[in-house]
């Protein structure tokens, strides 16, 4: 069968009125915390994963793809409004489109950008679902050396390629590997690192991790803040409708961020984040304006909020075909996938191939509910930004626990979750990036294991790692994403790779 | 890393204690390490290998953040103010410590009060029922309604029996 088959079988599934719910419910959520500053689309998915151990496999992954697709969505609302990303992919959003806002033309900026979020998730929604067969076949023949390979790559770039410090990006990864060595090892059931203690057996809960991190950390981190940071909403004057005038410069800006975004999200070479930066500087290079650049160009938001979404959907490749998070979100996803019981990766389009088009043809209908709820309802998100933000953090601390207590409600559990909680806080503070220590810890066993597999097929000859090709090239890339980055450093051009830094989603 | 906030205005500083801190969460993994019998097996490494590996590299890490540390600031750290810390650090120990007696609203309860203190809102006579209402309907719907597992206590008992 082909792709197109394939798809519309998805289709099938996809338009089964329970579905339809869990997308619904998935899209809404996603938009509302990418609304929210504070909370992203990798939190609410750790604070689901419990909340649907008993539903429905398909429905629940699902709606976690609609909550990653609606954040992306969302994140631009604040940007533009209130001039605080809701999420990390939309920073550069908030450049350009909070001084559209303030003079007045926040409609056209908000439209502009959710109809190219539109365009760009359809366009890489398809991308990925026409991919996604052909990376299958290929993964086929990967051996653990491959897989290996892939995860030291996926580290690199997580941690060291970008940001401004590779000391602070790898630091950050291996307090994740070292927090993923607790409990019982995947090969031989020898128990580490549980200090007697039968509760660290099962290891550190990936929901625990996520939440302290994101949740509590934030909560801290804001709450701590000496000077109050002044929030202004910017009201929506006007219509959202875009002149004539506006969709002319939009239209090319979409189209460039979604091929930017969507390769840069389906190599392991980063999140949505870095996508939307490398968006906003080719719009300001191509740009016929360049002096409205800073003033309020209607490109700087068409682009950067066409790519964030083209790239969460080039996430999507390496996750689904390969079992390789390459973001928090991801990484969660995949802790998702893992709890019924699935492991994405190139056998689950052979076992589950309705499980798997269902999810990329729900996608394809996500994104049309998504621009329903972002237009035409757009008035009804700006009052999620005028909840006072005492409010707004007790309830994200009550639904914070209430993630944890529902997998295990042992005090071991929430003293780690509490602990996490000030690390986070220490992290964010000393601008150590969060996503890493989120990837080692769902990354590390796998690629130990797959590690000690290749080992042990070449009988612990360490050559085995380099001597296929494709291996060995990986591998080189992955040290190369190591080095450059330091050596551009070294030499004082290190700006450009911290403003490309990933902050959390 | 765990909350030092006065140290905000001596970044110097800061970067030892988490140097140290990096050191001594790298020498725990070793000491347990040492401690499993690591039969390499067909690899040659087994299961005490990786957390050699983090340990190591983790040490090496405190090694170079602590090098820095005399060349430079790790990072400009804003004037941080630690009363919000122990209002949401205190209410999430206390919630710990009376959940399983008083159950999830009243504990939950607690926190959410709590935090709204540290947020600046310090009226409890107001956001303590607030909290305990809000996390009563979070108990109905997803204790009963979606079968998720959480702690009850007398105030769930009452009103939804047992």
């Amino acid at each position: 069968m082909s792709t197109f088959d394939f798809l519309l079988q998805g289709l099938g599934t996809a338009i089964q009125p329970m579905i339809l719910i869990y997308a619904l419910i998935g899209v809404t959520l996603g938009t509302a915390v990418g609304v929210l500053p504070g909370i992203g689309p990798a939190l609410t998915v750790a604070l689901l994963l419990p909340v649907t151990y008993g539903l429905d496999p398909a429905g629940s992954l699902i709606m976690f793809a609609g909550i990653y697709y609606g954040g992306m969505y969302g994140g631009s609302t604040t940007s533009i409004l209130l001039n605080t990303p809701g999420e990390s992919a939309s920073i550069v959003t908030a450049l350009e489109g909070n001084r559209m806002a303030k003079a007045g033309r926040g409609g056209p900026a908000l439209a502009t950008a959710a109809i190219g979020s539109f365009v760009a998730g359809l366009l890489a929604t398809l991308a990925l679902a026409f991919l996604a067969p052909h990376i299958v076949k290929l993964a086929l023949v990967f051996g653990p050396r491959e897989y290996f390979a892939l995860m030291m790559l996926a580290f690199v770039t997580v941690s060291a390629a970008f940001g401004d410090s590779t000391l602070k990006g790898l630091t950050s990864l291996f307090i994740g590997l070292g927090l993923a060595t607790v409990g019982i090892d995947g090969l031989t059931g020898q128990a580490r690192m549980s200090f007697g203690i039968p509760q660290l057996l099962d290891g550190v809960e990936v929901t625990t991790l996520a939440v302290a991190l994101f949740a509590l950390g934030e909560a801290l981190f804001v709450a701590a803040q000496t000077h109050g940071l002044a929030d202004k909403v910017e009201a929506i004057k006007g219509s959202v409708r875009m002149t004539r005038e506006d969709w002319r410069r939009s239209w090319p800006a979409w189209l460039r961020g979604s091929a930017i975004g969507f390769p840069i999200g389906a190599m392991p070479a980063g999140g949505a984040d870095i996508a939307s930066f490398l968006s906003y500087g080719t719009e300001k290079r191509m740009s016929k304006h360049p002096e409205e650049f800073g003033t309020g160009a209607i490109e700087g938001v068409a682009g950067p909020e066409a790519a964030n979404n083209a790239a969460a959907a080039g996430t999507l490749v390496p996750l689904l075909t390969l079992g390789l998070p390459t973001t928090a979100t991801a990484a969660i996803m995949l802790a998702g996938f893992q709890q019924f019981g699935l492991q994405p990766g190139p056998l689950l389009f052979a076992t589950a191939p309705q499980l798997v088009w269902g999810l990329i043809a729900s996608l394809l209908i996500a994104n049309v509910m998504l621009l329903v709820l972002n237009l035409p309802l757009i008035r009804f998100w700006v009052l999620l930004l005028r909840i006072p933000r005492p409010w707004l953090y007790a309830g994200i601390m009550l639904f914070a626990t209430l993630g944890t207590i529902g997998v295990n409600p042992s005090p071991v559990e929430l003293s780690m979750l509490l602990l996490f909680g000030f690390m986070g806080y220490g992290l964010r503070l000393y601008g150590y990036p969060i996503a890493p220590v989120v990837v080692g810890l769902i990354l590390g066993p796998m690629a130990e294991q797959q590690l000690r597999r290749a080992l042990a097929i070449s009988q612990g000859d360490w050559t085995t790692l380099v001597a296929t090709p494709l291996a060995a090239a990986l591998l080189g890339i992955a040290a190369l994403a190591l080095i450059l980055p330091l050596i551009l450093r070294l030499r004082g051009k290190g700006k450009v790779l911290s403003q490309i830094a990933g902050d959390s989603d | 890393m765990t909350g030092q906030a006065g140290t905000g205005r001596r970044p110097d500083g800061a970067a030892f204690i988490i140097a140290a801190l990096l050191a001594v969460f790298g020498a725990v993994p070793l000491w347990d390490a040492s401690t499993i019998p690591d039969k390499g097996g067909y690899a040659g490494i087994g299961p005490a290998a990786m957390p050699k590996v983090v340990g190591w590299a983790l040490i090496a890490l405190a090694a170079t953040t602590a090098v820095g540390a005399f060349r430079g600031r790790l990072a400009d750290v804003p004037r941080q103010n630690p009363v919000p810390l122990f209002w949401i650090g205190g209410g999430l120990v206390l919630q710990i410590a009376l959940l399983h007696t008083i159950g999830f609203s009243l504990a939950t309860g607690i926190l959410f009060a709590t935090t709204a203190a540290g947020f600046g809102k310090r009226n409890l006579v107001l956001t303590l029922p607030v909290g305990i209402g809000f996390a009563f309907v979070v108990y109905a719907i997803f204790d009963r309604l979606l079968q998720l597992n959480l702690p009850g206590g007398p105030l769930e008992t009452l009103i939804l029996g047992g």
